[in-house]
């Protein structure tokens, strides 16, 4: 995961001009995937980017954080992305599509609602696939630092000298 | 520092484990002169190496080994390879434990007296005068340093108290309280005070929370009478062709089998490992495992009633600062079978962090209305449901010869189905903690069903009869004159309270017992 916008170099311009959109939240190129405005970039090396951020979406929508950004369910994924979970991936997200499309849907991607997604995920919660990414998710969502501060927690509190001088006893509106 | 014993020296004591029971009977002893091997499964973390971040402290202190699960309890679907949470390293859970100090109410003790029969659980009273407890308890108040105790002083309330204390007292309850602690609320026994650092379930780094591992263990070592052996994984008991223990057979840290000869073995270590033990134990002469003639090795697996209440409101809390938990409520502990169940429970608070809180609020939610939840984290207040829960010959640890461990032994599956009663009495308690926080403003309440347990308890239990039981009053085995049993798998029954304060009791005077029969030539 980088949040650089330049994948091999490219400039924000030419990596803009190089991809196509997937759903609202991505546009894909040839090896890579990044947000709209290339604010990050991620190049895959075992996973089609399509497949890519399907997950990537698949995340959000397992555990949807409205102000947590893209690249943290990146990061959160971003270790499917090798040669021995490459497959299952890739055939878990075909599942996906296809019940995507048996809803009337062109792809997980092209759903448009949150809820018509959702609907599709329920449809498949017991599957080992979807088991598989939630699982991995409590861990790999909730245990990056960089999201803490978002839910206010405040980690490791020894170094500051604990919270007897720091508010551990500050509430002031019962 | 301790001398090391010899494999062949066939004088020492050997503790299997070091935590609660283990560590302080094998300092108890070394101060009575007696020679003690203590051989312990994890390796020696000490306050500098703790480590404030919930998965990385877990992933250094916790019992991951293979286990198995089955029953009913909802742990066996959530975290089937995790029946417990509790620490692999010298000094045993003692790292991890909240600290909460309460003795038994008297009428815990009798509990098949007090409740009367109950159908499916198999209670028993304990046979032991809750008024001899008194002293013991004394003793083990003072060695812990429990806070509202031998004049020490309360620990202040953090957050997450005052909201719970606020909304007790809307309730009406009267016997709440920053709790009885061993936590320093002042310097103490050479231990610092609480700096309300949270963290409390991943080891103190100021020491200010009572902990075997840097208490007993290195002051029985200065005796020169203790010798812990570190990464030392019990395989087995061997006894002789007169049904007497004469060793323990472990695997050291390079993984080598070795024989300890012993005098007299005392086993320590939880309510699974220890019965897995006697089980693995198993000979010719004792087909069924050490010490199971009764055939209760193993039986009467108990994890306290458990459940959480988390609830948020409309203001920020921040529960994660301070004292993990950092008070109590005690009027639902009384036995009134009015309530619809027999027994108590506590209600204590209880606060996670955000890693562990994903994996705990409710294990397997996903979606927005898990995800709201969590987004009210900084808002969010917790407590922690704490009861007696029944015992059930069925409730237990049998050996799974489907799955060994990386030395090749059968591990432990633990069945577990909730009673009725248990059930009844965490449907009111989750009904109090509910009203508790709705008292006080909560916009939104959350009960949260059980952890993998902390509260292990009763696979080798005490009974007056043999026939009822593993161990005697003194924690000795009915069967085995040498072989005891130091943890809380002796608990008769689990009573409300948290148990490390009973298990530490209970440790002191099986010291005393057994360095007094030693003395008089008994054992």
């Amino acid at each position: 995961m980088t949040n650089t916008a330049s994948p091999r170099g490219l400039t924000r311009r030419q990596l803009l001009s190089s991809a196509t959109a997937a759903g609202a939240s991505f546009v894909i190129g040839a090896g890579f995937i990044a947000s709209p405005n290339a604010a990050w970039a991620m190049e895959t090396t075992h996973l089609d980017p399509q497949v890519f951020a399907t997950l990537v979406q698949m995340a959000r929508d397992i555990y949807p954080h409205d102000r947590i950004p893209d690249e943290n369910y990146v990061l959160a994924v971003k270790g499917y992305d090798n040669a021995d979970a490459a497959a299952g991936i890739t055939s878990g997200i075909a599942a996906l599509d296809a019940a995507a499309q048996g809803r009337g849907h062109g792809s997980y991607l092209g759903a448009g609602w949150e809820r018509d997604r959702v609907d599709i995920l329920r449809s498949m919660e017991d599957s080992a696939f979807f088991q598989q990414i939630r699982g991995g998710l409590v861990t790999g969502l909730y245990n990056q630092k960089a999201v803490w501060p978002i839910f206010g927690y405040e980690g490791e509190s020894y170094s500051k000298g604990g919270y007897i001088e720091r508010g551990f006893n500050d509430i002031n509106w019962l | 520092m301790a001398a090391p014993f010899d494999l062949n020296d066939d004088s020492v004591v050997v503790v299997i484990g070091t935590g609660a029971g283990g560590g302080v009977l094998s300092n108890e002893l070394a101060q009575k002169g007696v020679k003690v091997v203590a051989l312990e499964a994890g390796g020696r973390y000490l306050p500098d190496d703790y480590i404030n971040d919930e998965w990385e402290s877990f992933g250094q202190l916790a019992w991951t080994d293979p286990r198995t699960t089955s029953g009913d309890w909802r742990v066996a679907k959530d975290f089937s390879g995790l029946p417990a949470w509790i620490v692999k390293a010298v000094g045993g859970t003692t790292t991890h434990w909240a600290g909460a100090s309460l003795r038994f109410q008297d009428h815990e003790w009798k509990a098949k007296t007090t409740y009367g029969d109950v159908q499916g659980a198999n209670l028993l009273d304990w046979p032991i005068d809750p008024a001899e407890m008194d002293q013991w308890y004394t003793k083990a108040e003072n060695k812990l340093g429990v806070t509202r105790t031998g004049g020490r002083e309360g620990l202040p309330g953090n957050n997450n108290y005052k909201v719970f204390e606020k909304g007790a007292r809307a309730l009406g309850y009267k016997e709440v309280s920053t709790g009885r602690m061993a936590i320093n609320s002042a310097w103490n026994d050479e231990r610092m005070a609480c700096q309300q650092t949270g963290f409390c379930f991943q080891g103190c780094k100021w020491g200010a929370k009572w902990s075997a591992a840097y208490t007993d263990i290195p002051r029985g070592e200065a005796t020169g009478n203790l010798e812990v052996r570190e990464r030392a994984h019990v395989a087995r008991i061997v006894h002789n062709e007169a049904g007497k223990v004469t060793g323990v057979e472990y695997f050291d840290a390079d993984g080598n089998l070795q024989l300890q000869k012993a005098r007299i073995v005392c086993v320590a270590g939880n309510s699974f490992e220890s019965p897995r033990l006697l089980l693995n134990s198993a000979s010719s002469m004792f087909p069924d495992g050490l010490a199971n003639s009764s055939g209760q090795v193993g039986r009467n697996y108990m994890r306290h009633m458990t459940g959480s209440v988390y609830a948020v409101f409309d203001k920020p809390v921040r529960m994660w600062r301070g004292t993990t938990m950092a008070g109590i409520i005690q009027d639902e502990a009384k036995h009134d079978p009015s309530r619809g169940f027999v027994g108590g429970y506590e209600m204590e608070t209880l606060a996670l962090g955000i890693p562990f809180m994903a994996a705990f609020l409710d294990p397997g939610a996903w979606g927005r209305e898990f995800t709201t939840a969590l987004d009210g984290y900084e808002n969010m207040a917790g407590m922690w449901l704490v009861g007696e829960d029944m015992p059930q010959e069925t409730n237990r640890v049998t050996l799974n010869h489907d799955v060994k461990d990386q030395y090749g032994l059968p591990v432990a599956n633990v069945h577990f189905d909730d009673h009725p009663n248990d059930i009844a009495m965490r449907n009111h308690a989750y009904k109090q903690g509910i009203a508790v926080y709705e008292a006080v403003g909560a916009t939104r309440v959350f009960p949260t069903p059980p952890y993998p347990s902390t509260h292990n308890l009763g696979t080798n239990r005490m009974s007056e009869n043999a026939r009822d039981g593993v161990v005697n009053k003194w924690g000795q085995t009915h069967d085995i004159s040498n072989l005891f049993i130091s943890d809380g798998s002796q608990f008769t029954t689990g009573a409300a309270e948290n148990p490390t304060l009973t298990i530490v009791a209970l440790a002191i005077r099986q010291a005393d017992h057994i360095a007094r029969e030693m003395s008089a030539g008994n054992l």
